[in-house]
């Protein structure tokens, strides 16, 4: 039976190319792996290699062709005594076209419909509550889910004997002993790649970064690694684990300590973000992140790490992500917020209140996912939006917000969003100009009155 | 290879005595007064003192010429000062001052000097480390004799990035000291608890690049490996690797409650091996100087570190639009 030889794809951007050369001539008799042709693609001039053994039964394309599109048939190979077909190389150069598959789902519709919004509470009405520091309750929440689950172990810089840099894991190494709350050398890349291969083989890490700034130098296994692997195995495994540590400024630690990664982490698909504020969400999300198939970054805040907040008294207790929080309800303002930032959003709002000005303060809590629907219906009611965060301006969680919002709400809107952001430059080590870096209370009550017109 | 002990210890000039003395002081006191301007709130954020290590960077500095280039980590006061940095800049820079080295911009931990070749003060462990071989390179590049010392702790030693360097560094001979400050401890993680390999310079081996232990708490036996690290570098005979034994007597930095080791540890090293200590016994049994001429040093340096600190604080903070400078050339 004839075959035709079509042009070869020898670059991965090749499309067409030169026939540069014929090495074999019709009638003579080809073996697999002959070297038949020369090709130029845009890259270099190639040799092209017969796959088929058979008699060279007729050149279509001449030498010094240039152009020829890939998959053109060049020649036609026949067997011994075969003619060669009255229609050889009329076929049309056309790859295998793969079967049609259903069109991909559309991304959800521009229209502002209602948005459903869950704020039903976190815990059921009349649980008890303790006071505790966010630092308890991320212990409590670690040492819970270790309890519970043998295969969830903490690793990371002096978290075991030194109890913790910032003493996030004090006691864990006495309760849970060196095979589960394993101290590191200072080698982030290395440590970070050895927890995604242990998620990989089915344990459940959290992998401690001293700060998220040294996670920097994982961040290629953070993201290649643990946030792809997933898809890239077609759903077969992935890395079911924990990245944490503070993020952002803490005071005076200058440009290379004070970095805020939310809107970094926030970009990629395949990680879940959580940046909580108070000790409760710290504490519920916590055990929700450990739990949680997926690779999840869990930015804390060194400067919250001593702050105190109610937390309920409950055998087992998480937090759903993608659920926001309003934290106060309001009816002029709407200003979107998290982690830290919240410190200046609530305190905005209580000077707010003096002049007569009632914002509606929403903590997101977790990024990725990211509650749309809580954000939309504020806005809905409020017509303006704030959005408040430390980290820089550009590609920032509030830029982010507010293209959302003119996308699914621009109807409602009555002025344009505001965004809140620490300013677009490394962090200063002097005590003054430190203080003019970071976001400040001043300056989201000055964005509010902006978007109120007071 | 076990440290060698100074052999040269007899040759030493009385001059080479009072300058390694004078420098190593300068050091301490700045130190302790830095430790004092912290506790003051004048200094804020991390402040890793040098106190203990003072013979290393004064031992190396002796090796220099000009031209020669230094990198090293946020443990850096001591560094800026023995290559002859302002005293009254560095201090200033730790309050964040107008008159620091950055404009008060940097910090402790990130201070550079164009003029003396410090390149810096960096803050992510290991990073100064392909830096400073990068340094190298621009000199081999422009064919030149100069070296570069790359310093870095026993912790940093750990980092992976150390050994891509190391590995190009010989592949390309570049004229690189690495100098391991092996205070025996990275934050609160001995040595022993990060690493079976705890010969550190040996990993060179691995590599092909030579290296050696040396007695860091002796000014003399840090200068005369300083030497040999030099003169093979200086030759073009690619990097070399000094690991210095040394101890630092202060915590990690000001925050750090150092409960890893016991009190009597730190208290053994400063009572037997101190560094200061050992150049000014030698002083004056050698007869080199009178308590009267050490007195009038000390008070020497005192004056300096009290004027830096002076200036530290007297010195306006910088003014707010160079918030807004620096961030492009
Ligand atoms: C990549 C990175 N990880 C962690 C830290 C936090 N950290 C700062 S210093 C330090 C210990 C370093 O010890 P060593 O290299 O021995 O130097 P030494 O402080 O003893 O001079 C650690 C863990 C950091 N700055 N950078
Ligand atoms: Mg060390």
């Amino acid at each position: 039976m004839a075959t035709e030889i079509l042009m070869p794809a020898l670059s991965p951007t090749m499309e067409e190319g030169t026939l540069a050369k014929w090495l074999k001539k019709e009638g003579d008799t080809i073996s697999a792996g002959d070297i038949i042709a020369e090709i130029e693609t845009d890259k270099a001039t190639m040799e092209f290699e017969a796959v088929d053994e058979g008699i060279m039964g007729k050149i279509l394309i001449a030498e010094g062709t240039e152009n020829v599109k890939v998959n053109t048939p060049i020649a036609v190979l026949v067997e011994d005594g075969e003619e060669v077909p009255a229609d050889a190389g009329q076929s049309a150069p056309a790859a295998e076209a793969a079967p049609a598959v259903a069109a991909a789902p559309a991304p959800a519709a521009a229209a502002p419909a209602a948005p459903k919004v869950d704020q039903s509470p976190d815990w059921p009405e009349g649980t008890p509550m303790k006071t505790q520091t966010v630092r308890e309750a991320l212990r409590d929440a670690m040492a819970e889910e270790m309890r519970r689950d043998p295969d969830v172990f903490l690793m990371g810089e002096e978290v075991g004997e030194y109890q913790g840099a910032y003493k996030i894991s004090q006691g864990m190494l006495d309760e849970f002993g060196s095979k589960r709350v394993i101290d590191t050398p200072i080698t982030e890349h290395g440590f970070a790649g050895i927890a995604t291969g242990a998620a990989f083989g089915g344990l459940k890490p959290i992998v401690e970064f001293m700060t998220f700034n040294f996670a920097m130098q994982a961040i290629d296994h953070i993201i290649n690694s643990a946030a792809k692997t997933l898809y890239m195995s077609g759903g077969q495994m992935g890395a079911p684990m924990v990245f944490r540590g503070p993020n952002g400024a803490a005071a005076r630690v200058g440009a290379q300590h004070s970095q805020d990664y939310a809107a970094w982490y926030a970009q990629i698909p395949g990680l879940k973000v959580v940046m909580p504020y108070s000790a409760a969400d710290y504490k519920g999300l916590m055990k929700q992140a450990i739990r949680d198939p997926n690779p999840v970054i869990f930015l804390e805040n060194e400067i919250l790490y001593g702050k105190s907040f109610e937390v309920p008294v409950l055998d087992d207790f998480t937090i759903p992500f993608g659920k926001a929080k309003v934290c106060r309800s309001g009816n002029d303002v709407t200003i979107v917020s998290f982690g830290i930032g919240m410190t200046y959003a609530l305190e905005a709002a209580e000077k707010l209140a003096e002049d007569g000005i009632d914002a509606e303060v929403i903590d997101l809590r977790t990024l990725r996912p990211l509650d749309y629907d809580t954000v939309i219906a504020s806005v809905m009611k409020t017509n303006r939006m704030v959005t408040v965060e430390e980290g820089w301006p550009v590609g920032s969680i509030g830029n982010h917000l507010s293209a959302y919002v003119m996308t699914h709400a621009f109807d409602y809107l009555d002025a344009p969003v505001l965004n809140c952001t620490g300013k677009d430059v490394p962090m200063p080590y002097a005590a003054n100009l430190e203080k003019h870096a970071l976001v400040t209370t001043a300056e989201v009550i000055d964005a509010v009155k902006q978007v109120t017109y007071r | 290879m076990a440290a060698r002990k100074p052999a040269a210890q007899a040759n030493v000039s009385k001059e080479e005595l009072l300058s390694y003395y004078r420098d190593m002081l300068l050091i301490r006191r700045f130190e302790e007064k830095a430790g004092q301007l912290y506790g003051m709130g004048l200094i804020g954020g991390f402040c890793h003192l040098y106190i203990g290590q003072e013979a290393v960077v004064v031992g190396l500095e002796a090796c220099t010429k000009e031209g020669d280039k230094r990198v090293t980590s946020y443990r850096d006061h001591g560094h800026m000062l023995a290559c002859g940095m302002d005293a009254n800049g560095v201090m200033a820079e730790l309050t964040g001052r107008e008159g620091g080295y950055s404009k008060g911009k940097g910090g402790s931990m990130h201070m550079f000097s164009k003029e003396k070749h410090f390149y810096g003060g960096h803050g992510i462990v290991g990073a100064q480390v392909p830096l400073g071989a990068g340094l190298a390179f621009s000199d081999k590049y422009r064919g030149n004799d100069n070296v570069t010392f790359a310093y870095f702790g026993d912790g940093a030693a750990n980092q992976g990035q150390v050994y891509e360097t190391y590995n190009m560094a010989e592949l390309w001979d570049l004229p690189v000291i690495f100098v391991i400050e092996n205070n025996q401890y990275a934050m609160g993680t001995s040595v022993a608890r990060s690493t079976k390999s705890t010969s550190l310079y040996g990993r060179g081996e691995a590599y092909g690049i030579k290296g050696e232990e040396v007695d860091g708490m002796s000014v003399l036996a840090v200068k005369e490996a300083g030497e040999r690290a030099v003169a093979h570098c200086r030759a073009g005979k690619g990097p070399y690797i000094l690991e210095v034994k040394t101890y630092r007597y202060r915590g990690h930095s000001m925050s750090d409650p150092a409960k890893y080791r016991t009190r009597e540890e730190v208290q053994k090293m400063r009572e037997e091996r101190d560094p200061i200590e050992q150049i000014r016994a030698m002083l004056l049994t050698g007869s080199h100087a009178s308590e009267d001429d050490l007195k009038k040093i000390d008070k020497e340096i005192k004056d300096i570190v009290n004027e830096s600190a002076e200036f530290a604080k007297t010195s306006p903070e910088p003014a707010l639009d160079e918030l807004w400078t620096d961030i492009y050339a």
